[in-house]
């Protein structure tokens, strides 16, 4: 008889979803399907709003990643104003970039993916959790809590909170850096670079340990999207697109980011509010792309701060003959590179002193109807497109999120794991934990990332073996 | 003008007949929550959160346009004045769009204190969610009327210290709203002087300046008291009658 498994809901990420799983007469994985059962629709709602407030309406998107979301639409701003923001500016919002980078990687680490890294994908459910990471190593628990609170003190030093802080907008910044929190945060460094070295130390010896079992975590050629600098960098707030393929060649380099619509498509299903885009040359599902920490590292030809840079050699290693790291489980590994990175970034960024300027905020109005912004977000590259009337008013928005863009993938993933893990009646607990830990290695924000108002009809249906459909029902 | 005795909340005193139960009671340190007024502005009685009891009256009355007679007793903080003053917030709150965390002058509302002063949790009415307009066509500033409460204190400025009356209000029940001129975009209006009293008047972010983000506006009303001292007292034309 044909069986479908469900999990929901999915733990230990941000948002709702549930995973479905089709099972055929033999119990062999037929399907699997990660469905975002949320609906957040900002895209319709700012319609009609002011393109000065975007900023503040838009980091509402996320409690995780406002600040991406709050830089994103700033720059899209400064597009629509058409003026270039003072030096000052733009070094601070790279520092809350990094900042946010830390605190979100931190979280996605130490508290939702480490209980199952540390304590076992098998071990006791109610303990795999950050309470049960702090009973067996309260030091390291400890030092994650730590690392994630940099990088929220940083946030909360620029923007005076530490989530939804309204502080970037459309020419520039809002207030300057407090100089008197400068050697506070210098003096803190040391611990956090040590932590994160530490975390990559664990990440390696997980690898050892799962062996056997990370090849079928997410295992699989697609397309790595990100951005990288003029000179082919690590980037984080600024550059351009480059696309590789899962042998490592560059197909594509250099985009600009502003006209992304012309690169990237998104396509409906059906079965999800979350939208699954592709890249166009190669069409749906064809041009399946993944963004985020692993896309990053894999693209980029180095990383400017020497510590990083050693770490991304050895993660090459991890590519062999494939020139890229196809697997997804090195997600994980990727994701403390960059921790790695924005740490000593941020080292940098506090002892330059152009951070410590007073000019930060260029002035003007509506120069242009429309405008694209885009940075890093910890979970990949974000774009808000916005078109607004010569007023300001705000008539049409796009929000391409990176958790979107890692939809294909992801149900690639979990279809996978699924496969190789469930075997006729053997569905676990722990069976189910590996399946919910694929999607948990993308860090997936779905609250970020279901946006349109597309045609979600509800819909079902029932199907038979052979994929007849006998009965439907629609509202 | 006579001197009258009255008894507020149980405490007497002798006050002018000619100033308003409001102003009386302000002048005594007795607060009596208000939207619609604001000193050096007429009043208008709309927003009814003045309201106080009077004995042996039957009905609540406003203590902004009510006058004081001999030997009243006033009471300004029974449970029923709580509760209805409560109520008048729910009702403005479900009855426009008033999204406080990501509005121009969180923090710096009118509305949002009152919100706080009267106590509201949570409200019991249905949202209305009404589809209300932007008008963004004015050079420097904003009328939004999701957050508009109708205290007519931008009318009321316009027409009695700027004199230029470019605002009024048009329909009547829900539909009301204030408009510019003939029902025309702000920014089309021959006779605002864009002088932006009223931005600075506006209890909620209903009229703001343009290029102000999330919570950054902050509505200074000082000005009024000078202007309208100024006029009425005209001591810049004493002091140059004095130097001649």
């Amino acid at each position: 008889m044909n069986k479908t498994i469900t999990i929901s809901p999915v733990t230990r990420i941000e948002g709702h979803a549930k995973i479905t799983i089709h099972l055929d007469e033999n119990g062999t994985v037929q399907d699997a399907r990660l469905h975002v059962d949320e609906f957040r629709g900002f895209e319709k709602f700012c319609e009609g709003r002011l393109l000065w407030e975007m900023p503040g309406i838009t980091s509402r998107i996320c409690g995780i990643c406002p600040s991406s979301h709050l830089i994103s639409s700033a720059k899209a701003g400064d597009e629509i104003f058409a003026v270039e923001i003072p030096e000052t500016a733009e070094k601070l919002r790279r520092l809350l970039v990094l900042a946010q980078w830390v605190q979100s990687h931190a979280l996605s680490f130490f508290y939702l993916s480490s209980p199952d890294l540390l304590l076992g994908f098998d071990s006791d459910p109610s303990k795999r959790n950050i309470l049960g990471l702090i009973e067996k190593d309260k030091e390291l628990a400890r030092r994650g809590i730590r690392l994630r609170k940099f990088g929220q003190e940083i946030i909360e030093i620029l923007g005076g909170r530490r989530i939804h802080t309204p502080w970037a907008v459309p020419g520039g910044v809002r207030e300057p850096f407090d100089k008197s929190k400068k050697d506070h945060l210098l003096n803190w460094i040391p611990e956090v670079k040590e932590t994160a070295l530490m975390a990559l130390e664990i990440i390696k010896k997980v690898h050892q340990d799962l062996e056997k079992e990370i090849p079928s975590f997410g295992n699989f050629r697609s397309l790595f999207v990100g951005l990288v600098s003029t000179d082919g960098g690590l980037e984080y707030y600024d550059g351009t697109l480059r696309v590789m393929d899962g042998n490592g060649n560059i197909i594509a380099d250099h985009l600009d980011p502003r006209k992304y619509y012309e690169y990237f498509d998104e396509h409906t299903e059906n079965w999800s509010y979350l939208k699954f885009p592709f890249y166009k040359p190669l069409g749906y599902p064809k041009g399946m792309y993944r963004v985020g920490p692993l896309a990053r590292v894999n693209i980029c030809d180095y990383i400017e701060t020497p510590l990083a840079e050693k770490e991304r050699r050895e993660f090459k290693k991890i590519a062999a003959s494939d020139g890229v790291v196809n697997n997804s489980f090195y997600y994980h590994y990727a994701r403390l590179i960059e921790t790695l990175f924005a740490v000593e970034r941020i080292e940098v960024l506090l002892n330059d002193p152009a951070i410590l300027g007073d000019h930060i905020r260029a002035r003007a109005m509506i120069n242009r109807y429309e405008g694209v912004g885009c940075n890093e977000a910890p979970r990949g590259v974000l774009f808000h497109h916005y078109w607004v009337n010569k007023d300001g008013v705000l008539q049409k928005v796009n929000l391409l999120i990176a958790t979107g863009q890692n939809n294909l993938a992801m149900n690639r993933t979990i279809k996978q794991i699924a496969s190789s893990f469930i075997e006729g009646s053997n569905i676990s607990e722990g069976v189910l934990n590996r399946i919910e830990s694929g999607i948990r290695m993308y860090d997936p924000c779905l609250s970020c990332s279901t946006h349109a108002i597309g045609q979600m009809p509800l819909v079902i249906q029932f199907i038979d073996a052979n994929g007849n459909v006998v009965h439907e029902i629609r509202k | 003008m006579a001197i009258v005795t009255l008894t507020i909340d149980g405490i007497q005193f002798s006050a002018k007949d000619d100033e308003s139960i409001l102003e009386i009671a302000k002048q005594n340190g007795i607060r009596i929550p208000t939207l619609c007024h604001l000193d050096g502005l007429s009043d208008v009685g709309a927003c009814r959160l003045c309201l106080v009891e009077i004995e042996g009256w039957n009905k609540l009355m406003p203590a902004c346009t009510t006058f004081p007679i001999e030997g009243m007793v006033i009471h300004t903080q029974t449970e029923k004045l709580k509760k209805y003053r409560r109520m008048i917030i729910e009702l403005l709150a479900s009855e426009g769009n008033h999204q406080c965390a990501v509005c121009v002058v969180n923090n710096h509302c009118e509305l949002q204190d009152l919100a706080y002063e009267v106590g509201l949790q949570y409200v019991r009415f249905p949202y209305l969610y009404p589809k209300k307009h932007v008008d963004a066509t004015h050079p420097k500033f904003i009328m939004d009327h999701n957050k508009c409460v109708l205290c007519t204190r931008c009318v009321r400025v316009c027409h009695e210290v700027e004199g230029a009356h470019t605002w009024d209000i048009a329909n009547r029940g829900i539909n009301c709203e204030i408009i510019s001129d003939l029902n025309q975009s702000w920014g089309s209006s021959p006779s605002c002087t864009s002088c932006g009293k009223c931005v600075l008047v506006c209890p909620t972010g209903a009229l703001i300046e343009k290029g102000e983000t999330i919570a950054e506006m902050e509505k200074k009303r000082d000005f009024l008291k000078y202007i309208v001292t100024a006029r009425q007292k005209r001591e810049w034309i004493l002091n140059m009658s004095d130097e001649e």
